[in-house]
């Protein structure tokens, strides 16, 4: 009996290809984006904690030069001398590998150990210019070094000796010390033995893992958005199959088949399709997440400096969440069925209704559900903090506006049904509101995918003009030039200030301000900050306080995450608290930032000199060779505005690369599920259009009628995402982007790009219609006519 | 006898309250009988041939099929029952629209584990469906489908044959057609035949005709 009704059951399905093909495509559609978007996470994340382990990074304090990034190696043999455990890591880069080198004898225990791989000896690469590498690394290693394969290395690192590293960089020096955990306790102050180095303790230090999570919470966002895109799909589908099952349900169950058994082989036959399309999914996601890897990581490796993999594995953290997800949204679009069929009235009529007419009463749950969910957005939006208040805030904004889309669409083609005065569209308009509930799915599906193109471009663009604006003002020096020592600064201060219009020197270190980790900056206050700078509040001349050394110009970051205004104090050493002059955006880095003047960071820390100058001047390119040719400053040392420009907005346009293409793929997904939809209910559709066709409306006119009425619907669906979609925008940029980044950004508008959008999403609508219509226009006069047919 | 009832009372419940149907119906039919069941629109008759299929549980009173008294199964054990015991034919002919008429044939005997391909052969012959076996219902004709629920429900080799208004859907010509053949091959097989009708022409044809009016056999 089993096999009998399960091949009754699938029987369905050979009949309806199409049927089959949107809940198969729909399930991997929306399992690819998932799983992809978590094998970049998993990738990355895994990439995190290889680095962590490998280099100990994170987990040992570390000594850190106060100026510049390099360490005489006299300075830790005076160190060790005195006392101090501590051991060197000399850390450069070769190429587009980064090399790191350590003393195997005086490491900590877990980084050496971690060298060993498989009975080799921990020291192996204290051989010649031996170098212990993950495949991938090696590969890009060539002949510089023999090289060690471990796969447990983290990827874009080689790990050596650390005479070997230094022999590869061609330096002498050191790049920082680890502290090891176990000191004598006698040692002597860090400041008598090297007053030129700082400790950093491990935990001050940004973890990459932390730093990089929002980035990853934001792709899991867009993940899961496309993925409740895809959902609708199959939510689709199979509430259409169930439908059009209706009638062999009843006869299997007058035939003799027990209800439980018809339940159980529908919920078997229904979770191995999705076993299926879950499957096919998680290979798209693959395939998706190895074309995406590439930007993911050139863009956390420009943002937060993080190396990730370039190359994907296999984790079942990712397909394993894939499948699941795939299933659990199944097992709830199924559920909902399975529960009418266990109600079903046996003995009603058997005939297949040909769509489900929303009732009112439906429609009214759907609407109070709606406006809870709204509601409920707006109290967040009133009061919640925190990035997952501002995705709970998202979810319950769009799941909200999604419900109550047929209710509006309902009214608006009732206004216009209404209005009508022909027979012609008075059929039309009541046609359309009898599509709806068929259409609604399809239509929310679309409505999330366009709002959340309108909400991202918004935030895109914004941040793109803010960030060109910034980029206007940070970067008005024609050129910036960099020192290696402080003989080189003083004679090349001592050159510029002959031929220069402004010179301006930058001096910085790291410190500790209101319980952040921040670079402190010393800078010389003239014309360009002036002129250029624009604060988002100051107090009035602002730039004069400062100079004076009466305040301070904090940035964004640093103000919101120590709850900063204008006027607190901060306190920048044990004697000297400064009041806040000026909060000043900052969208270049994650770290907080003080500046002062030149004059009082000289007083603090007379030792530092400026190893950074911006210059402005009339002929930059002149003035770039008259610096190498006269004081022998090395060309590249030397970097023009124009280069630095391109090179942070290339960074950002590759930071949100994954974002468009996850924005193209989800709205790519909703136009599929029209297409499904509307093919799906092409075959129900014949017995609502004969009628017509017989009154006298061509095939052709009723094939165009569709056309319009697809057309009609996605500019409905349109002209309600434009509100979500701002609104969308709003919420990302005043709440999840402060979150995520520590900062605000304006919100611009962008209207061409909008109409653009609703443009597509009009096309959109129009060729996932096409082929139902063309089908409707060559449907054969036979086909229609037997709607009429006694015996059908 | 093939099917008791015995006292069976049925009520249903609309915004006004209960409705009685069925007031305390009795009555048999033995092997081979074939017998009418007439009456207005809403006097009962589907609900009786419902009850009889086990795909409705009577209020009150007993319901057997041979000698299994329904009252007493769960939804698996009158579904069993049904599917070793009774067919149906209905109005509308439910028919499996993605299973050729091949497979819609032979179906509710291999639910019942029972396949003779044999007796198919001859039901189908019988029934002038031999060219049709490939093809699907919905290129079937209304008398040729109603055929391939008639060859379907035989097929089982039932003891009971349960149908209601098998006929109602089809012009006066092929209803007779569809008839004749039906109580031909009723007759060869010795199934009982219950069949609600409400054409005086048709019940004339049967054994017996059981009247039924405000829920009382008249």
């Amino acid at each position: 009996m089993t096999l009998t009704c399960l091949r009754a059951l699938l029987s369905h399905w050979r009949r309806n290809p199409v049927q089959l093909f949107a809940f198969l495509a729909g399930l991997a559609l929306a399992t690819a984006l998932w799983s992809g978007v978590q094998a970049i996470n998993a990738e990355a994340r895994a990439s995190y904690d290889t680095a962590a382990s490998t280099l100990g990074e994170g987990q040992y304090d570390l000594l850190l030069p106060r100026q510049g990034d390099r360490i005489a190696q006299e300075v830790y043999l005076a160190l060790r001398r005195s006392g101090w455990l501590v051991s060197p890591v000399i850390d450069g880069q070769l190429g587009d590998v980064r090399l790191v080198g350590i003393d195997p004898v005086t490491s900590p225990g877990g980084i050496a150990g971690s060298m060993s791989n498989e009975g080799q000896p921990a020291l192996v690469f204290g051989q010649a210019n031996r170098l212990i590498a993950n495949a991938q690394t090696a590969g890009r290693l060539g002949d510089l070094a023999q090289v060690t394969i471990n796969a447990d290395i983290a990827p874009g690192v080689a790990i050596g000796d650390i005479g070997v590293v230094q022999n590869l960089l061609g330096r002498d020096d050191l790049t920082r010390l680890m502290v090891l955990p176990d000191q004598p306790g006698l040692q002597p102050d860090l400041g008598e033995v090297a007053p030129q180095l700082r400790l950093q303790l491990s935990d001050q230090m940004a973890d990459v893992a932390q730093l990089t999570d929002s980035f990853h919470l934001n792709l899991t966002a867009f993940g899961l958005l496309s993925f409740a895109v895809g959902l609708f799909i199959v939510h689709s589908t199979i509430g259409l199959a169930f439908e059009q099952r209706r009638g062999m349900i009843r006869t299997l169950r007058s035939l003799g088949v027990p209800l439980r058994r018809i339940v159980v082989l529908i919920t078997i036959e229904m979770l191995t399709l999705a076993l299926i399309g879950a499957g096919l999914g998680i290979v798209l996601g693959y395939l998706i997440a190895a074309l995406l890897l590439p930007d993911v990581a050139a863009t956390l490796r420009g943002l937060y400096g993080a190396q990730i993999s370039g190359t994907l594995e296999l984790r079942p953290v990712w397909w394993a969440s894939g499948l699941v997800l795939a299933l659990l949204g199944t097992a709830a679009a199924l559920s909902s069925r399975i529960w009418q069929i266990a109600r079903m009235p046996l003995l009603a009529s058997v005939r297949p209704r040909a769509w489900v007419m929303a009732t009112s009463s439906r429609f009214r749950l759907q609407t109070i559900a709606a406006l809870a969910l709204l509601g409920m957005a707006g109290v967040l939006a009133l009061v919640g903090e925190g990035l997952v208040v501002g995705f709970a805030l998202l979810g319950c904004l769009l799941i909200g506006a999604a419900l109550t889309l047929p209710a509006v669409a309902e009214r608006v083609l009732t206004f216009f049904q209404d209005r009508s005065t022909t027979p012609r569209w008075s059929w039309f308009w009541a046609d359309t509101r009898q599509q709806l509930p068929g259409l609604s799915l399809a239509m929310m599906a679309l409505l999330l995918a366009v709002s959340a193109n309108i909400g991202v471009s918004t935030m895109v663009s914004s941040f793109r003009l803010t960030f060109v604006g910034f980029l206007d003002q940070r970067l008005a020096p024609e050129l910036f030039i960099q020192v290696e020592n402080a003989e080189e600064s003083a004679r090349l201060e001592a050159y510029l200030l002959q031929s220069t219009t402004d010179l301006l020197p930058l001096l910085s270190t790291q410190t500790e301000i209101a319980g952040q980790p921040a670079r402190l900056f010393g800078a010389r206050v003239g014309p360009t900050y002036r002129e250029n700078w624009v604060f988002l509040d100051a107090v009035p001349m602002a730039w004069d306080v400062v100079e004076g050394g009466r305040g301070a110009v904090v940035n964004e970051q640093l103000a919101r995450r120590a709850d900063l205004l204008i006027g607190d104090n901060i306190q920048i050493t044990s004697d000297l608290t400064l009041p806040i002059a000026a909060v000043v955006g900052d969208y270049g880095n994650p770290q907080g930032q003080v500046i002062l003047s030149e004059a009082l960071f000289g007083n603090l820390h007379p030792d530092l000199y400026p190893t950074r100058f911006g210059v402005r001047t009339e002929d930059p390119a002149q003035l770039r060779q008259d610096i190498v040719a006269a004081l022998g400053i090395p060309d590249s040392a030397i970097t023009n505005q124009a280069a630095i420009k391109a090179l942070s907005l290339e960074i950002f346009e590759r930071t949100f690369t994954v974002t468009s293409a996850l924005n193209v793929l989800t709205l790519g997904v909703a136009g599929f599920a029209i297409l499904m939809s509307l093919l799906t209910l092409a075959d129900l559709r014949l017995p609502q259009l004969a009628p017509v066709w017989a009154l006298g409306l061509t095939r052709r006119s009723l094939g165009k009628l569709e056309l319009l009425r697809a057309v009609i619907f996605a500019a409905l669906v349109f002209v309600c995402a434009i509100p979500l979609g701002l609104a969308l925008a709003w919420v990302l940029l005043t709440i999840v982007n402060v979150e995520a980044f520590g900062w605000q950004l304006p919100m611009f508008l962008f209207p061409a790009e909008y109409i653009q959008l609703g443009l597509y999403a009009l096309l959109a609508a129009f060729l996932a219609a096409s082929w139902p219509a063309l089908r409707l226009m060559r449907t054969p006069p036979s086909a229609l006519l037997k709607v009429f047919a006694n015996e059908r | 006898m093939v099917l008791e009832f015995e006292a069976v009372q049925k009520s249903f419940r609309d915004s006004e309250g209960d409705v009685p149907v069925l007031r305390g119906i009795s009555f048999g039919l033995a092997e081979g009988e074939t017998l009418a069941l007439t009456g207005e629109s809403g006097s009962g008759k589907s609900t009786i041939l419902h009850i009889a299929s086990g795909l409705e549980a009577p209020d009150s009173g007993a319901v057997r099929v041979s000698g299994k008294d329904m009252t007493d199964l769960d939804d698996s054990g009158r579904a069993a029952l049904r599917r070793s015991e009774i067919a149906l034919v209905f109005q509308q002919f439910n028919l499996i629209p993605s299973l050729t008429v091949a497979a819609n044939i032979s179906f509710q005997a291999a639910l019942a584990g029972r396949v003779d391909e044999a007796h198919i052969q001859q039901l189908v012959g019988a029934l002038g469906l031999a060219d049709q076996m490939k093809k699907y219902p919905e290129a079937l004709s209304g008398g040729q489908q109603q055929r391939v629920a008639i060859a379907r429900a035989l097929a089982a080799r039932p003891k009971l044959l349960l149908a209601d208004e098998p006929t109602g859907n089809l012009d006066e010509g092929t209803a007779e057609d569809v008839l004749d053949e039906m109580l031909k091959l009723v007759a060869q097989t010795g199934a009982a035949l219950m069949m609600v009708t409400h054409s005086p022409k048709i019940a004339a044809r049967m054994d017996r005709q059981l009247t039924l009016k405000n829920g009382l056999l008249a």
